[in-house]
Formats: structure tokens, sequence, C-alpha cells
């Protein structure tokens, strides 16, 4: 398993972390690669009424029922397209299961702690709460997104609030 | 295998068996026992005290056996029963729990709290058995059956002498004893020989600290005696023996047969079956071959408590974790939508050459649903398991309270998962709480607004299209509207006069609310109501409270299902399929022109038999696509929720079936209108419509699409509201 192998990888390259790149419109972005559970396809969702409409709807992972946000809508890509080329990663962010709609998904990577730099204060669609940093390797630049916080926050109205 | 690993069998089955003792000793009655719940009792006791020994739960175990010593003097009539020697039981029984739950946790029971449990069953022991003196005979099986259950030193200790001496546990009638103390200090000497001089009559004593030999003329057993005084002392500063020239030593050697007959005679058989097979010795060998039962003190009990437990539960259930019947309801899951695949393939071949295929297909899907119901069937339990812990608590509350108060359930057989059952019991108990402390009046106070002198509380269980309805009915003052705002204005929580009833209910689910006018150790102290509700609302439910001031209140929680199967109808609208939960689905027609009457404000009515039924069109409510516009041209749906009735109108009925319920919140949120989703043949998931949240939805809805429109249109829909039945 990916996970199990990049833990104990991670663990002897001290402090450096992989992660997952995947690519929404021109940007690239990666996630924590141990958050993530599996890659499929996107096929068969199904519609919740009265959700934000990057709530693509729920689907059945092998009898998990599972939600489906779809980053580009939510980033406010211009071009948001589903073929066979549309990839969901299915990520785990604290007890719960969510797949994430992306453009495709391209390479694993390993940063080290040099290689990540702070995120900038920027954002609007994307507030830099949300961001662990900006890894830069070579010519390339990823968004490191701290996927746990923002499928939790309360914009993306995946949980519910306590409060309410 | 180390013997810890049994622990939680142990912790588990004693649970159980406590519980059973609870029930009987409330069922009891107290004139006139049922010898077969006297039995009962007793058993349970024993098999507890048994396993307490096996784990070395010392504390447990004496308790236990100062317990089952007085229970077996009174199924045997020794000692007759009152109300307030049941209320000792319990006590004790509750004692026991604790001491269970204190070696659950890997502490040391409450050492005060043994002590004073002891004392008080030791006190009871002494009044009362100096009442059953007159058969020596009774007192005979007892102090075999004692002697063989007990793991105590004593025993051993009676090994070491010589088998002529050894009569002793049997001794009959009034005999001599000697009562060695070894190592108690003076004031406790003192103490032992009064406590001794109530058993009997002291005939000498003497010794010092260090062994003190009291000479004793007693009726009592010398398991008795020992259960009376190890409140003061251990087991092992006791040393009884039938004391030199006492008329039990000189009976002849045939009296062995008559404690092992009266043994079999008397005894259960739980408490026979192992001696009897340990101990084939008394029947043939007389009382010699008591050291051949005295192993060591653990080693008996052992062989007990594994023949108890075989006895308790094996034969008729197996424990199994709730994870793995979890595991085999999600494979069974998997299994049908497979299944239901595999079908809608074959279905698309031909019958005539594929007979043997289409034949093993219809085999397959029969059996496949069976399973699925009966593995559905292990998680649900009947809500008795809920309900039979109230009545021991209705029972001493109201006795505390000096309140009369008849405990009414009903639909103790509705099935709820079990992982509900257990986590709806404390918001239940505190609302039975509240009930009696708040709601139900004192006797007198009933008898002058002209009620009963006792008061009813309901606890009642059902299910309600597809959710479970539980209610607790009180028929006491009722909610006082007045004070509750009052205290809300004063807690600085917004309230206004012009608040509905329902509204001003709602507010003593806020916290620290309460407005008893004292704070008893039963309610009031304000923490309860909001905890109830979220609770509740952790379970997927809501709560809602309807009182009327004077008939009383009723509190009911609408749980909806998590996991179970469910009744549904699959509809379609435009291209998506949804479930109704069959038991909300009252009929389905096709409307006419002639039956719907338009209302102002984009309100239609639906007039089916004599009845208006308000209108909701599913494309609107959950905004579905390319759906049908014309209620001509769908199918309504009468369906029923939360006591509203209304007309729901979808493009096409497709099918019933049973689905398997999944929880949307696992990894969502509660999705307005809809309760839980599932999955269906093809591997899709439909989602499960909530009848009564729709109502809400579409309500909320048209109200957010008229707000510009003064006069709000919901005034001109008569919601049929539907008393509770």
């Amino acid at each position: 398993m990916t996970s199990t192998n990049s833990a104990s990888v991670a663990a002897v390259e001290a402090h450096s972390r992989e992660f997952l790149v995947f690519s929404l419109g021109e940007e690239e972005y990666a996630i924590d690669i141990l958050k993530v559970q599996e890659i499929r396809g996107y096929e068969n969702v199904t519609r919740i009424a009265n959700a934000p409409d990057f709530i693509k709807g729920v689907t059945n992972l092998r009898g998990v029922i599972v939600p489906i946000v779809d980053l580009r809508i939510k980033f406010h890509l211009d071009k948001v397209e589903y073929g066979g080329q549309t990839v969901v990663i299915v990520v785990n962010v604290g007890e719960r299961v969510v797949g994430i709609v992306v453009d495709g998904v391209s390479d694993v990577m390993t940063l080290t702690p040099e290689q990540i730099k702070p995120a900038p204060e920027f954002g609007v669609t994307l507030s830099s709460d949300y961001l662990s940093g900006l890894g830069s390797l070579d010519d390339r630049m990823l968004v490191l997104v701290d996927i746990e916080k923002l499928l939790t926050s309360e914009e993306m109205a995946i949980v519910d609030r306590v409060s309410e | 295998m180390d013997i810890s690993d049994f622990y939680d069998t142990f912790f588990e089955e004693a649970e159980e068996l406590l519980g059973d003792m609870e029930r009987h000793l409330l069922e009891l009655d107290v004139d006139d026992p049922d010898a077969e719940q006297l039995n009962a009792i007793f058993r349970a006791a024993h098999s507890i005290k048994g396993g307490a020994g096996t784990f070395g739960f010392d504390v447990l175990q004496q308790t236990t056996h100062l317990l089952e010593n007085l229970l077996d003097h009174t199924r045997r009539g020794e000692l007759v029963l009152r109300r307030d020697i049941v209320d000792t039981f319990l006590e004790a029984k509750d004692m026991l729990h604790d001491q269970l739950d204190a070696y659950r946790n890997g502490e040391e029971p409450d050492p005060e709290a043994y002590e004073r449990i002891c004392k008080i069953l030791q006190a009871m022991a002494l009044e009362e058995m100096g009442k059953s003196v007159e058969g020596g005979a009774t007192a005979q099986p007892e102090a075999a059956v004692s002697s063989e259950a007990n793991p105590e030193p004593p025993v051993t200790e009676k090994s070491d002498e010589p088998p002529s001496g050894d009569a002793s546990p049997s001794d009959a009638g009034s005999g001599r004893l000697s009562v060695a103390l070894i190592g108690v200090s003076d004031k406790d000497r003192e103490t032992l020989v009064e406590e001794l001089g109530n058993l009997g009559k002291v005939l000498d004593q003497k010794g010092d600290a260090k062994r003190y030999v009291v000479e004793l003329e007693t009726s009592s057993s010398p398991d008795d005696i020992e259960a009376v005084m190890c409140f003061i002392v251990e087991p092992e500063q006791l040393e009884i023996e039938a004391a030199m020239g006492s008329p039990a030593s000189t009976e002849p050697p045939a009296q062995p047969k008559e404690p092992a007959a009266d043994m079999a005679k008397t005894d259960d058989p739980v408490a026979a079956t192992p001696p009897a097979v340990g101990q084939k010795a008394p029947g043939d060998g007389g009382w010699t071959s008591t050291p051949a039962a005295n192993n060591p003190p653990t080693a008996k009990p052992k062989a007990k408590g594994g023949s108890n437990a075989k006895s308790g539960g094996e034969s008729t259930s197996i424990r199994v974790p709730v994870d793995k019947v979890d595991q085999i309801i999600n494979l069974v899951g998997e299994l049908i939508i497979t299944q239901s695949m595999l079908d809608q393939t074959a279905s698309e071949l031909d019958g005539v050459s594929h007979g043997a295929l289409v034949n093993g297909m219809s085999l397959l899907q029969r059996n496949a649903r069976d399973l699925q119901e009966a593995v559905m069937s292990i998680r649900m339990v009947p809500m008795d398991y809920v309900f039979s812990r109230f009545p021991r608590l209705v029972r001493d509350l109201a006795a505390k309270l000096d309140k009369d108060v008849e405990l009414i359930t009903e639909g103790k057989s509705t099935e709820l998962d079990k992982s509900l059952t257990e986590r709806i019991i404390d918001p239940l108990t505190h609302l039975v709480r509240n009930s009696l402390d708040h709601g139900i009046e004192t006797p007198d106070a009933r008898e002058a607004a002209g009620k009963s002198r006792s008061g009813k509380l309901t606890l009642s269980a059902q299910h309600q299209g597809g959710n479970i309805l539980i209610e607790v009915i009180d028929d006491g003052a009722g909610l006082n509207r007045d004070k509750i705002l009052a205290k809300a204005q004063a807690n600085g929580i917004a309230a206004s006069e012009t608040m509905s009833d329902d509204e001003v209910w709602q507010l003593i689910f806020a916290p620290g609310f309460s407005t008893a006018e004292q704070v008893s150790d039963v309610s009031g102290r304000g923490v309860g109501m909001d905890v109830v509700k979220r609770n509740i609302q952790a379970m997927g439910g809501h709560v809602e409270i309807l009182s009327r001031p004077g008939e009383g209140t009723t509190t009911r929680i609408v749980l909806p299902l998590t996991l179970a199967i469910l009744d549904g109808m699959s509809i379609k609208v435009g291209e998506e399929m949804y479930i109704l939960p069959l038991g909300a689905v009252l009929e389905s027609l096709q409307p006419t022109d002639e039956d719907l009457y338009p209302m102002p404000g984009d309100e239609t009515l639906l007039k089916v038999r004599d009845e208006y039924l308000p209108v909701i069109a599913v494309q609107e409510v959950l905004d579905v696509e390319n759906a049908c516009i014309k209620p001509t041209e769908c199918i309504a749906v009468i369906v029923q929720g939360e006591g509203r009735r209304y007309a729901l109108l979808v493009d096409d009925l497709v099918g019933q079936q049973q689905v398997v319920v999944k929880n949307l919140e696992t990894n969502y949120r509660k999705v307005p209108g809809v309760s839980a989703a599932t999955i269906l043949g093809d591997g899709s998931v439909a989602l499960i419509l909530d009848i009564a949240d729709l109502h809400r939805l579409s309500r909320n809805k048209k109200e957010a699409r008229q707000a510009h429109l003064p006069a709000s249109s919901h005034k001109l829909v008569p919601l049929k509201e539907v008393e509770p039945s």
C-alpha cells in the first residue's frame, strides 16, 4: 500500500514529506499523500438538492456513501468538464471520507522542509488559511493545500457545525 | 490463555445477571413470593459469586456471598419478605453493580461502601436469622451448599482437622462450636463476642489477642457465623470448628448421607450440578471427603464459574462484538447489490436458452434476501431492553418524592438498532426524572385538581414513517408558560410574550434552564434538557414537547433509522430516483383538474375524499430538472409524517423494495428533506426522503421566495394537524 510505503520512506528521510500533485486548470496543487485513500474515475454521482454547487453529490464507494466536491467549481475555474480524464481523489479527513474532483493527477513528489515555503497572504477564493505552504521544485510551483482544514471548513459545508 | 481474557465475559454476564436480579426483585410479590423468582434471584447471586471468586474479585465475592445467604434463607421461606427487605436487596444489587464497575475499570471498589452494605446485610441476617432457628435441619443444607460454594479460607482450615471433627459444617440443631479469633484487637473482639452472643449462647471464652477462642452453643451454621463476622474481621482471622464433646461430633457416620441428599434435593440445578461433578465424594465417602473438595480456594470456584457460565447464557446465545456483525451486514449489503447487478444482466438474456441460469438467479435472489433479513435482525433489539430499566427508577424516585406513580410501557417489542438503544437510555432517564419531579404532582395536589391520586407515566415506542418514535407521557401539571417565559427572561434568553406555545416549550432546552423552585437531587439543576436535546441531535433525531396545562406533558423523541432496513417505495422525479419510506405512504392517485384547488401564494390543495391536502411537488422542493410540472400529469402520493398529511407530486412510481439505510452524515451532513441514503441495484446512490422534513423544507422555500409578499401565504393553508394518538 502506498500509504504504508510512504510512511516508512518518510521516516527514513527525516522530515521529508510526500505529496500527491494534481492539476486544477493551469495550476498545480499538492496534498499530503497520507490523506489520500484512492484515486478513481468520476461516475455515478447522485445529486443532492439544495447543496452548494461545488458539492456534486454523493457516490457509492464500496458500500460507503461519499460526498463528492468539485474543487474546480469551488475555486471558480472557467472550464469545468466531466470526461474520461476527470479524476476523483478520495481523501480521508478526520473521520470522514470525501472525494474531490480535479482535472488530473500528475505525480507523487517528495519535498524537503527547505523546499516548502510559507504561503503568502493572498487569495480570495482560496484563503491562505487552507494552505500549508508553497512547494518549489526546480521551476515548478506547487500550492500545498491543507486538505483537512479546507474540507472541514465552514464554507465547504460538508461538516455540520456543532453550533447549529 | 490468560484468565483475564475472560474478564469481559464475566463483566457482561454479571451485568446481565444483576439486571435479571433487579427485574425479578421488582416483580416480586412481597406477600406471596413466587418460588421460581426467588430461585432465579438466588441463582443470579450465586453465579456472580462463583465468577467473582474465579477472578479473585474478593469484595464482590464477599458481598454477593452475604446477599446469597440471605436470599437462600428467603427462598426456603425462612426469611419472610418485607418491602424493606426487598429494598435492601435492591440496594445490595446496586452496590454489586458499583463494585462490578470498579473492577471493570481496574479499580478496587469503594471500601466504605462495601463495609456499609456488609453491615446492612449483616444486621438483617442477625435480625432475621434469629427467627429462623426453629428448624435445625433447614440450616443444614444451607451450610452444605455454602461451604461447597464457599472458597473462603475457613474451609481449608477445616480440612486441617481430623475427619472426626469435621462434622461441624453440617452441625445440625443446637450444637457447640468453638470459634477462634486470630490476631483480633481487643475492641473488635468485644464486638465479635457480643455478636456471637446474639447468635447463640457463649459458654466459654479465653485466650489472648493472638488466638482467642469462644465456645458457643448455637443453632447457626459455622457459615452463618462467619458471614456475620466477616464484616469486622478477615475470614482468615476466623477458625470455626465443632467443639469437642458437642452433640454433632458424636453423631454416627451415617450423617453424611443426609446433607448430600438434602443438598441434591433442595438445591437448584445450577448450584447442584458442579458439586455433583467435582464431588461425588460426599455421596459415598461422607465428610471425610471434605478435604478433597478443599482444593486451593481459587480452584473450586473456577470450576463452578465455568459451569455457571455455560448454563447461564451460552446454551441460548453467543456474544459477538458489534463490529463483526456490522461487517457482516456490510458484506451482505454488497452481496445484494452484486446480485441485483447480475440479475439485471441475466434478465437481458434469452430465458429459453439460459433456463438454468434464470432459475439459479431467482434462487440466488431469494437466498440473498433471506440472508439479508436474517443478518439485519441480529442488530435489532426490542425496546424492552431500554424500558426494562425504568420500573426501578420510577419506583425509587416516586418513593423519594412521595408521589404515587404508575408506569406504563407500550411498544416494548418495537425493535431498534442496538447502538441506538444504548444511546437513548440517558436522554430517556432525564426525561423520566423530569416528568416525575416537575410533571406529576403530589397525590394531594392531584386530588385537589380533580385527578386520581396516582400519576401515570407512559413510555411508548413505535415505528412511524421510517422513524422510531419514543414518547414520555405524563398526566401531570403540564408546562407553565408564564413561568418559563419569566425564567427565560431572567436568564437573559430572548423570549417574548408573543411566542407560540411550541416556541416557549423549546426554551426549556436552553442550557442552564430550570423552573424548579428548588434544586433537588432528582433534577432542577438545569443541565438536563439541553443535554437531552444534544444527545438526541447527535443521533440524528429531534425532540419535541407537547404540553397542556393541567393535563400533562408529552416529550416526543423522533429518531431516524441509522442502521435498519427500510421498506421503501422508489419513485422517479425527472431522471432522479428517490425512496419514500413505505410506512409513510398512504395511497397514490392521479390527480384530476377537478380535485385541485389553487390557492393564493403558489399553493395548491388536493381534495381526496372530503379532505383537502396541501400539495408539494418534489421537483420544486428538490430542484429536479426535466420533471413533469403539470400536476395532472404527475402522480400524487399521499404521505403522512409527524402528524402531517400531504400530497407529494412525483413523476412515476417505480416499485417497492427493501433498502439498506446508509447514513449520509457519516461522511457528509444532514441534508434537508432527506433522512438517509441507500444503494440501488445498479450501484448508484438514492436518497431516502424525510416526509416531515420535506414539508418544512417546502414551506421554508415558499416563504423565502415570497418574502416580499406581506401576509405570508401559509396562513391560508390549514395544515391538518393530527393529535397524537
